[in-house]
């Protein structure tokens, strides 16, 4: 398939639209000097995602990205900016002085992963309708046959909650306490 | 579409996942970095289950997994990010060197 065969199908001026919003997202969480605007940026690069997921008909997928993450996650992750008093200006201290080797590891980690990729799956094309898989499918497996992981899931997200108020929660000292029992 | 082109995108993603989690020193966008490269890997997920069809949807469960096990990650990540400003007044990861001499 050469290059002109694969622009000219409008599904894939689609993917390089929301591919380009997604790298430039994605490079501008690393690289931003805001704090705010990086975890601002990581919402386009979850929302190109979630669009690559209707494009791959995973569309309940892509709902509970836009909800979970957009949605929680990254009001959790402003919480913790603004908490922990980050400058929220522009601050040269953000980054360590040292750039090249990870930068060196990052493009060596990314030119190994896309070589295998296309290597192994170079023509493989995905002959998707767009046509979404039901919901009903997704609810019967995994109260079906992923029953269990389930379940440990939600163990999982309980211990994190009793975890996470635990360690949120600040100790008395023992002045405050005689304050709090006297009233 | 291709298969390999979500696959490079994913890869390019985490590649950003992986310098940021290296050059960041602020533990707030070390964790941003970090959902940064776990959605390179739904991404992944996705793409090989739209080609490999499962009657059961298996690729997307385990996004779905993947997705919930970074909500809880996050929760708790950002509960020791307070902790450790409570005790340090900062939340630079070079401050931290209590365990290195």
């Amino acid at each position: 398939m050469t290059f002109v065969d694969w622009i000219s199908a409008p599904v894939n001026w689609v993917f390089t639209i929301i591919g380009l919003v997604v790298i430039f997202s994605g490079f501008r969480v690393v690289t931003s000097r805001n704090i705010v605007h990086a975890a601002l940026y990581l919402v386009g690069a979850l929302g190109g995602t979630a669009g690559l997921f209707l494009m791959l008909s995973a569309e309940f997928v892509a709902w509970v990205l836009v909800l979970v993450y957009i949605g929680a996650v990254i009001v959790l992750f402003l919480f913790g900016i603004m908490i922990t008093r980050a400058p929220t200006g522009l601050d040269e201290s953000l980054n360590s002085d040292h750039k090249a080797l990870p930068a060196l590891l990052a493009s060596g980690f990314f030119l190994m992963m896309s070589w295998a990729s296309i290597d192994a799956f170079g023509t493989q094309v995905i002959d998707s309708t767009g046509e979404p898989v039901p919901t009903e499918i997704i609810g019967e497996s995994l109260f079906g046959r992923f029953v269990i992981p389930f379940e440990v899931v939600s163990f999982v997200l309980l211990a994190a909650l009793i975890g996470g108020i635990t360690l949120a929660r600040r100790d008395l000292s023992p002045a405050e306490e005689e304050e709090r029992s006297a009233v | 579409m291709l298969l390999s082109q979500f696959l490079v995108l994913a890869a390019a993603l985490f590649a950003f996942g992986i310098y940021g989690l290296l050059v960041r020193r602020n533990i707030v966008l070390i964790l941003l970095s970090v959902e940064l490269m776990l959605n390179a890997v739904n991404i992944n997920l996705i793409a090989f289950e739209s080609i490999w069809v499962s009657p059961e949807a298996i690729g997307q469960i385990f996004a779905i997994f993947v997705i919930t096990v970074a909500a809880a990650e996050v929760g708790i990540g950002l509960a020791i990010v307070l902790m450790i400003f409570r005790n340090r007044k900062s939340a630079n990861v070079d401050d931290l060197n209590l365990m290195r001499w």
